[in-house]
């Protein structure tokens, strides 16, 4: 039988102050870049980035609570991969990222509505 | 140095199935950089998940594409399942592994043609595509649907497939495995076809690992990731190895989609196999989720990734899906850089675009 790997996710909770660290330890580490999004709840953004490692598949989110006016420093300088998720976040969600390295400000996606879109009124 | 200019490539383009912008900065005929656009078709399905609820989004999800269907819906229910703590009955992973591998044979089997179609090698492009409508006939057969197939649901799928019809599924893999071998002999022998694939569009296995590449078009340049390891569905019951190639050109990645078919065939094979005859489907599943789940599976493309979000109440708070093309896009910018402007078409065909995914 082929080896499965089927490890726990982690998610772990940080600091936006933490965030840079974090990524760059886990780059660090060895761990490839796997996503990043955004989610609207009770009134703040809460951003995920998950890093994948290539030997265990397990998978490591870095979980960020910010307020919706909160300036959010971009990973791209250490993580290439994350500039289409950080366009994303702020074109689609309104999330404040900064220093983005190929920012289209808020022309990503050509939509006909204006952007960004964010953040949604809660209706549940 | 030359006289530096722009030309726009796509949404239309004769080699472009689906709209993607790319405005290319050319030097002499040779890419100094491609700055893509996207957004032309998009749809906001994961908007959808305020106006509906878990289950009526499992076919919202699986209509973010046509071509991945159902390993869209196979990985929402998966992240939902999930969050209720269910363990589906074993009969559901494996036909949802069957379905899975059929999904992946017809994907390939249509970016070959397409592949063919686009160095002008049009024989072969049928030659594909008429063996991939025997793929598309066993999916229909089996689901009702040629392309769409709606058969999950959480818990499990809602339909089976009786014995008469996994014996027609055998005797189908039989002829398509023997007319395979014969087109693999032209993709990877003939000289025209050599002649455009070898040595273009090169990325290193670091490039990939850097730009977050996935799938066939990553395992081209030896990066071994593969999630069916990550054991969803009837994997684990199965023997399988990742095919990684460590060339890295557009010759590597035609090499892996075409001996994954193979691969996907002898998959089937073995699910036939060894399919439970227990006759359960699914299993209830009672309330509203709540919590939150990361799924991944390894779609044609590669690794899809679901992020499913709920409190309690019908409706989720968050559904993202992350499909493999948005992953895969920043490595073509940085693959089309120092390559002749005549080969980008080619060499946009060669991470098997799917912008209606990368969309949503």
């Amino acid at each position: 039988m082929v080896e499965i790997k089927n490890p726990e996710n982690i998610l772990e909770e940080i600091e936006l102050s933490d965030l840079l660290k974090r990524a760059l330890e886990l780059k660090k580490d060895g761990l490839r870049f796997s996503q990043a999004c955004a989610a609207y709840v009770n009134d703040k953004f809460e951003l995920s980035y998950s890093f994948s490692n290539y030997e265990t598949y397990q998978l490591h989110t870095l979980r960020v609570v910010v307020d919706v006016e909160q300036e959010v420093p971009s990973i791209t300088e250490i993580v290439p991969a994350a500039v289409f998720y950080e366009n994303e976040m702020k074109e689609v969600f309104g999330v404040k990222i900064k220093m983005i390295s190929l920012d289209y400000e808020n022309k990503l996606y050509r939509i006909r509505q204006e952007a960004p879109l964010g953040p949604k009124k809660e209706e549940n | 140095m030359g006289m530096r200019s722009v030309v726009p490539f796509g949404p239309q383009h004769p080699v472009l199935p689906e709209p993607i912008h790319l405005d290319l900065v050319i030097e002499d005929e040779r890419i100094i950089e491609a700055i893509p656009s996207i957004g032309f078709i998009h749809r906001g399905l994961e908007g959808l998940v305020d106006k509906r609820d878990f289950n009526q989004m499992t076919y919202v999800v699986e209509r973010t594409c046509g071509i991945c269907s159902f390993q869209h819906g196979m990985g929402y229910c998966e992240a939902v399942e999930h969050i209720f703590g269910v363990d589906v009955p074993k009969k559901a992973k494996y036909l949802r592994t069957l379905w899975a591998e059929l999904g992946r044979m017809h994907s390939h089997l249509l970016w070959l043609g397409l592949l063919a179609d686009g160095f002008g090698f049009e024989n072969l492009f049928y030659q594909c595509w008429r063996v991939r409508e025997k793929v598309l006939d066993m999916q229909e057969m089996t689901s009702g649907g040629r392309l769409i197939f709606s058969v999950n649901k959480v818990g499990g799928v809602i339909k089976d497939i009786p014995q008469e019809q996994l014996n027609i599924i055998l005797k189908t893999m039989d002829e398509v495995e023997e007319e395979l071998k014969v087109i693999k002999n032209t993709f990877f022998e003939d000289y025209s076809v050599q002649s455009r694939l070898k040595g273009v569009g090169v990325l290193t296995k670091e490039q990939i690992n850097a730009l977050g590449a996935v799938g066939p078009f990553a395992r081209a340049s030896g990066v071994n990731v593969d999630m069916r390891l990550t054991g969803y569905g009837a994997y684990p019951d199965l023997e399988f190895a990742p095919i990684v190639s460590t060339a890295g050109d557009c010759y590597a990645r035609c090499y892996i989609r075409t001996m994954e078919l193979f691969q996907s065939i002898d998959l089937i094979r073995q699910v036939i196999g060894k399919m439970p005859s227990e006759t359960d489907l699914f299993v209830p599943v009672k309330g509203n989720p709540d919590g939150e789940y990361f799924m991944r599976v390894e779609q044609p493309r590669g690794e899809a990734f679901y992020y499913v979000k709920a409190n309690g109440k019908p409706n989720l708070q968050r559904m993202r899906v992350r499909t493999p093309t948005f992953a895969n896009i920043p490595a073509l910018c940085e693959m089309l850089k120092n390559t002749e402007l005549a080969d980008v078409g080619l060499l946009v065909l060669t991470i098997d675009p799917c912008i209606s995914c990368t969309e949503r």
